[in-house]
């Protein structure tokens, strides 16, 4: 069953959390990965390759760079 | 037909190392770069590096670190039958380095060429010393790894300019009894060609950060595992694991992998930038010389970088 909008939003916390030390809580749908949670260009494919394991989707660089923000990432991986 | 009987066994006999006397800060180059120690710092971990000067080049670094190495060996320029240099920075096509590092350095008329693996050189050149004398086509093998990068720079490139730098470190191979250099485990990604390249003669080096980052943090532990398992040797036993000094985010996040917890990790991205070829060499030298590894402890080696290239072995500490 395909995961709730809710259920990848924490996991993607715990994700940012594990690789960046960003508190799980701050990771909110409207976040911008670079200007608001200060998440530079190598950890994003660190999140990414973390991502990928965790809801079996396949993250490549030139998708990546679109994903701007928290809400772009939940909706790819639920696309 | 005949053939040559081989030695039993290969080890490096010695190592030495050479860097430019001019150290660049990360604050010197953001006079003139639009970046910041703090970026800098963050994404690379380089603190700062060596730049050589105007004058000096690739082939001066080279037979600089390969006196070094030849001197603590105990050989003399007699002794060697072959050099191998491993670079990607060199000024000409033709002629080679390795024919005048010998030729500087006072070896006769040795076997000489040059490996182009970019930042994997080092291990190629050392795995081909190792087959040469355990197959006898060489007694006493000098293998040095040089790179003059600045040359190849955009010096207004943010991604590049500030990574890169000038170096140059050396190995003597000779025979053995015991083995003291494991199997070489390597291999490429040639469909990823164009995520560290130089285009053109008038061109300057182009890498694809995020490409590269993502292989490098996924795709390259097996290999060096792979390295460890041909050897016989578990990551629990290495002393050291001496990775390429590409970013020391890569370098950590193999090593988290490998799980080796005894060994002292190469960091020598902080002060001397990525230097190619050369920097396996060169952290390695500097570790003995710091005192940090013993003789007789077993280091992983493992290169990675343009073609995409990459190869480990695991040696014994001399």
């Amino acid at each position: 069953m395909a995961k709730s909008e809710q259920e990848i939003l924490e996991s993607l916390g715990k994700i940012i959390n594990e690789i960046t030390g960003i508190p799980a809580a701050d990771v909110t749908p409207e976040k911008n990965f670079v200007d608001e949670l200060d998440i530079d260009s190598l950890s994003m494919v660190e999140i990414a390759v973390a991502a990928q394991d965790e809801f079996d989707v396949e993250i490549p660089d030139d998708q990546l760079k679109n994903l701007k923000t928290v809400k772009d990432v939940i909706n790819f991986i639920q696309a | 037909m005949r053939i040559t009987q081989g030695a039993p066994g290969a080890r490096v006999l010695a190592f030495g190392h050479y860097q430019p006397a001019n150290v660049v800060t990360n604050d010197e180059l953001a006079k003139t770069i639009d970046t910041s120690d703090e970026w800098i710092r963050s994404r690379v971990g380089i603190v700062e590096r060596r730049l050589a000067s105007a004058g000096e080049t690739e082939i001066d670094l080279a037979v600089q670190a390969g006196g070094k190495a030849m001197a603590t060996s105990g050989l003399s320029a007699d002794d060697f039958d072959l050099v191998i240099v491993a670079t990607c920075t060199m000024e000409t096509q033709i002629p080679n380095a390795a024919a005048q590092v010998a030729d500087r350095l006072g070896i006769q008329a040795p076997g000489a060429f040059d490996v182009n693996a970019a930042c994997a050189g080092f291990c190629y050149a050392l795995a081909a010393a190792n087959d040469a004398v355990r197959a006898g086509s060489a007694t006493n093998v000098l293998v040095v790894g040089t790179e003059k990068f600045s040359n190849w720079l955009d010096w207004t490139d943010r991604s590049t300019a500030v990574i890169f730098a000038d170096g140059a470190g050396a190995a003597v191979v000779g025979a053995s009894d015991t083995p003291g250099i494991g199997p070489v485990a390597w291999g490429s990604a040639g469909d990823k060609s164009d995520a560290i390249i130089i285009r053109g003669r008038d061109s300057f080096l182009q890498q694809e950060g995020q490409t590269v980052f993502r292989w490098a943090t996924t795709a390259l532990y097996p290999a060096a595992l792979a390295a460890c398992e041909r050897a016989g040797v578990d990551p629990s036993e290495l002393s050291a694991f001496v990775p390429h000094q590409a970013n020391l985010r890569i370098i950590e996040a193999i090593a988290r992998k490998l799980g080796a917890e005894k060994a002292v990790v190469a960091r020598d991205i902080v002060h001397a930038g990525n230097t190619s070829a050369a920097s396996i060499p060169l952290a390695l030298s500097r570790m003995i010389e710091r005192g940090e590894v013993e003789s007789g402890g077993l280091a992983l080696l493992f290169g990675f970088g343009a073609g995409l290239t990459y190869a480990g072995q695991v040696i014994e500490i001399p």
